[in-house]
C-alpha cells in the first residue's frame, strides 16, 4: 500500500515539469482565449462586457477574415504537397552513391538553418523589381517580369515559393534518415525478381516511409497555418490582404488594433481548424499505415 | 566610512531612473545618435538615470510600451508613432503636457514649436505628444537624369501637370529608369495624404472622429495617383515597396522618389549622382502631412519621474539638441528656434535640401489619425492598394471604406 501510494507521487512527479508547461502555456491560454472571445473590446472609459458569441458573428461579416482564410488554404494546399514531395525527391537523391553527397546534403538543409527574418530580407530584395535578383536575371533574357510582391495575383505565391524552399530541406533530413534505416535486403530481393526501381519506389520505399511522411505531413500542415515570419519582412499581408494569413491577421488585430476580444475569438476558430485537421491525419490516415 | 556608505546609499535613492522606448523607422544608424544625445543628459543630470531602448518600428514601440504599461514595469516616457494619440488617451496611458509643466519657462517651451506639428499632438483642448522624430514628405530628384533628360535641374515640377511631363520625359522605354515612384507599401496612406491635401482636402477632422475617404477630391487624388502608372505610364504598376524603394532611387532606376525627410542624411551619403530635394508638388497648392514621433508621458509614473521626463523631453527638443538630430538624420529641426542655431544655419546653407521640410510646413497638415486608429488607417491601406495594385476603381474603394471607417467611429461621436 505505502509502495503503491510512492509509486503513484513518483509518476506523478516524473510527468509534472511537462503538465505544468502544457497547462500554463497551452491549456490555459486556449481556455483563457475563448473566454475572453465572449467579451467586447474594453478600455478604462468603456468597460468591456459579456457579449456571447459577438465576436463570431462579427468575424463572418468581416471580410477580410474571408480572404485571410482562403489565401491560409491556398497557401496550405500550395506548400504542403510540394515541399514534402521536393524533401521526397531530394532525399532519395542524395541516399545514392553520388560523388560530392555530403556537400549535396548540406546545400539542401541550409535553407533549414538560416532564420526566417534573415532569410526574408534576403528575398525581399531579390524580388523587388528592378533591382531585384529576379528582375536581374530574367529582364535580359527577354523575360517580363511581374511586380513579385506588389501585384495581388503573384504576391501570395512569391510567399509560398519561399516557404517551400525554407521546409523541403528539413522534411529531406526525415526522408533521409528514414531512407539510411531500411533493410538493403529489400532492394537485393527486389532485384531478382527483376521489380524496376520505380516499382520497387511504389511498392516498397514509398509504403515503408508513410510513418515519416504522416510526421512530415503533420509539420507541414501545422506550419502552413503558422509560419507567418516572412510576411512581417516580406508585405505586411499586402497588397489589399493579397498575402495575409490567418495568424498574421490574429496578430495585427491583436497589437495593431489592439482588439484582443477578436483576436481571441481568431484564434479560437484556427484552434478549431487545426484540431479538426489533427483529428483527420490521426484518426483516418494512421489506420492506413504500417508501422513495421 | 559609515557615514559615507549612508551618504551614498542616500544618493542613490534619491537618483530618478526613466524607461523610455523609441522607434527607428528609417535608415542609418539613429540609435547610436539618440544614445549620444542620452549619455550627454545624463553627464549634466547625475541625479537621473535614463534607459533608452530601442524598441523596433511605430508598432513595435507601441506594442513594447503597452505591454511594459499592462505589466506593471511601465516606461516612464517613450517616442511613439505622433498618431497613436487617439488609442493612447482612450486607454488612459498618458497625461497631458498642459498637466506636467508648472513653470512659466516650461509653459513657454511647450509653445515654442512649429504649429503644423503640433496638429498630430492636439486633441480635447490639451497637447499630448510633443514633437521629436518628425518629418513631412518630400521629393528627392537625380538632376543627373533631369539633365540627361533636356529638363531644368534647379527647377524640379511644381505642379502635377509639370510633375506628370517631366515623368514622361525621365521614363525611359527600355525600363532602365522609370520618371517617379510613390511607395504604396508602408505607409501608404500617408503618402495618400499629401496628394490630398495637394487636391484641397484633408483626410479626417481634428477630434478623430470623422474620415473623408469619399470626398470628390479624395477620390480625384486617388485616381492621379493611379493614372501616374496606368495612363501616364511614368510609374511601374503594382505596389511600390517603402522599404526598398531608396535603393530604387539610388541605383537610378527611378529619378524622382517621393520619401521621408528622415533619409535625408542616408541619401545625402550614398547617392553617387547630383541629387535634389523640392517640396512635393500642387494641383495648385502644395501639401504634405507631417509624419513621425512624438514623446509622450505615461500617466503611471511618480510625480518626480514625470518632472524628470518633462526634463529629458526638454533637453533632447532643445534648439541644439534638435538642431543637430536634424543635421544627422534628416528629421525637421522642431522649433524654429532650432533653425537660429550656429550650426543648423550654416549646414541650411552649405546643403540647402535641408531647410526643405521646414520650409514646407507651411503647406503641411496631421497625418490620418482618429480613434481606432490602427484599423481607419488599415481601411485607407487596403482600399488604396486595391485601387493601385488590383485593379478596382478609386470610388468603389473608397466609398466602402468610408462607409467601414463611419461605422467603426460611430460610438465615439
Amino acid at each position: 500500500m505505502r509502495i503503491s501510494g510512492n509509486r503513484h507521487i513518483l509518476g506523478w512527479l516524473l510527468i509534472s515539469p511537462a503538465v505544468i508547461l502544457l497547462v500554463t502555456f497551452t491549456h490555459y491560454p486556449s481556455v483563457s482565449s475563448f473566454f475572453s472571445s465572449l467579451f467586447s473590446r474594453g478600455n478604462p472609459i468603456r468597460p468591456s462586457k459579456f457579449v456571447g458569441a459577438d465576436q463570431y458573428t462579427a468575424m463572418l461579416e468581416d471580410p477580410v477574415f474571408w480572404t485571410v482564410l482562403e489565401n491560409n488554404l491556398i497557401y496550405a494546399a500550395g506548400t504542403i504537397p510540394a515541399s514534402i514531395g521536393l524533401a521526397l525527391l531530394m532525399a532519395v537523391l542524395v541516399d545514392q552513391m553520388l560523388p560530392g553527397r555530403a556537400f549535396l546534403r548540406l546545400a539542401y538543409f541550409t535553407p533549414t538553418i538560416l532564420p526566417m527574418i534573415a532569410v526574408a530580407n534576403i528575398w525581399l530584395f531579390f524580388y523587388t523589381p528592378e533591382i531585384g535578383l529576379l528582375d536581374q536575371v530574367l529582364r535580359p533574357l527577354g523575360i517580363d517580369t511581374p511586380n513579385w510582391l506588389g501585384d495581388p495575383s503573384t504576391a501570395l505565391w512569391s510567399i509560398i515559393f519561399i516557404t517551400i524552399w525554407k521546409e523541403a530541406g528539413f522534411f529531406m533530413i526525415f526522408y533521409l534518415a528514414a531512407l539510411q534505416t531500411q533493410s538493403p535486403e529489400l532492394k537485393e530481393a527486389a532485384k531478382l525478381e527483376g521489380a524496376s526501381a520505380f516499382t520497387f519506389f511504389r511498392r516498397v520505399t514509398f509504403p515503408l516511409l508513410m510513418p515519416t511522411t504522416l510526421f512530415v505531413l503533420v509539420n507541414a500542415v501545422l506550419n502552413s497555418f503558422k509560419l507567418v515570419d516572412h510576411i512581417f519582412i516580406l508585405t505586411k499581408g499586402g497588397p489589399n490582404n493579397a498575402s495575409s494569413l490567418i495568424l498574421y491577421y490574429i496578430y495585427e488585430t491583436a497589437f495593431s488594433f489592439f482588439d484582443t476580444p477578436y483576436a481571441a475569438a481568431l484564434t479560437i476558430v484556427l484552434l478549431g481548424f487545426l484540431a479538426l485537421l489533427a483529428f483527420v491525419q490521426f484518426g483516418l490516415l494512421e489506420k492506413r499505415i504500417h508501422y513495421r | 566610512m559609515g557615514a559615507t556608505m549612508a551618504l551614498s546609499a542616500g544618493v542613490a535613492a534619491a537618483k530618478t531612473s526613466l524607461t523610455m522606448y523609441y522607434p527607428v523607422a528609417v535608415g542609418g544608424p539613429l540609435t547610436k545618435i539618440v544614445d549620444g544625445i542620452v549619455a550627454d543628459f545624463e553627464k549634466q543630470n547625475p541625479d537621473i538615470d535614463v534607459n533608452a531602448i530601442y524598441a523596433g518600428n511605430y508598432n513595435d514601440a507601441r506594442i513594447k510600451a503597452l505591454a511594459a504599461l499592462k505589466s506593471g514595469q511601465p516606461a516612464q516616457l517613450s517616442v511613439m508613432f505622433s498618431i497613436d494619440i487617439y488609442d493612447l488617451i482612450e486607454q488612459d496611458a498618458i497625461v497631458a503636457f498642459d498637466d506636467v509643466v508648472s513653470t512659466d519657462e516650461e509653459k513657454a517651451w511647450l509653445k515654442s514649436f512649429y504649429p503644423a506639428l503640433m496638429e498630430n499632438g492636439q486633441t480635447l483642448g490639451k497637447t499630448w505628444g510633443v514633437p521629436f522624430q518628425r518629418s513631412t514628405i518630400v521629393m528627392y530628384y537625380n538632376k543627373d537624369a533631369f539633365r540627361a533628360a533636356g529638363l531644368d535641374a534647379e527647377n524640379p515640377p511644381k505642379t502635377w501637370e509639370e510633375l506628370v511631363a517631366a515623368g514622361k520625359k525621365l521614363t525611359k522605354k527600355d525600363g532602365s529608369q522609370w520618371g517617379m515612384m510613390i511607395p504604396s507599401t508602408g505607409y501608404p496612406y500617408w503618402m495618400f495624404g499629401a496628394l490630398t491635401k495637394q487636391n484641397g482636402q484633408v483626410l479626417m477632422n481634428a477630434d478623430g472622429t470623422e474620415t473623408y475617404f469619399n470626398n470628390p477630391k479624395v477620390v480625384e487624388a486617388l485616381s492621379f495617383w493611379k493614372d501616374l502608372s496606368q495612363k501616364h505610364e511614368v510609374m511601374p504598376k503594382g505596389a511600390i515597396e517603402w522599404g526598398t524603394l531608396r535603393k530604387n532611387f539610388l541605383e537610378q532606376k527611378t529619378a524622382i522618389m517621393w520619401h521621408s525627410t528622415g533619409n535625408l542624411t542616408t541619401v545625402k551619403k550614398n547617392a553617387k549622382f547630383d541629387f535634389g530635394v523640392a517640396m512635393l508638388p500642387g494641383n495648385p497648392s502644395r501639401g504634405t502631412p507631417t509624419g513621425g514621433g512624438n514623446f509622450y508621458i505615461f500617466k503611471k509614473s511618480s510625480d518626480e519621474e514625470k518632472k524628470a521626463a518633462l526634463k529629458l523631453i526638454k533637453f533632447m527638443t532643445s534648439p541644439k539638441n534638435a538642431a543637430k538630430w536634424s543635421m544627422e538624420t534628416g528629421y525637421i529641426g522642431v522649433s524654429p528656434e532650432a533653425y537660429k542655431t550656429k550650426e543648423l544655419k550654416e549646414y541650411a546653407k552649405s546643403f540647402p535640401p535641408a531647410a526643405v521640410a521646414r520650409d514646407q510646413l507651411n503647406f503641411a497638415t496631421a497625418e490620418l489619425s482618429t480613434y481606432q486608429t490602427g484599423r481607419v488607417r488599415k481601411l485607407l491601406d487596403d482600399a488604396l492598394q486595391a485601387a493601385i495594385a488590383g485593379g478596382k476603381t478609386p470610388e468603389e474603394v473608397l466609398n466602402d471604406a468610408q462607409a467601414r471607417a463611419t461605422q467603426l467611429l460611430k460610438p465615439y461621436k
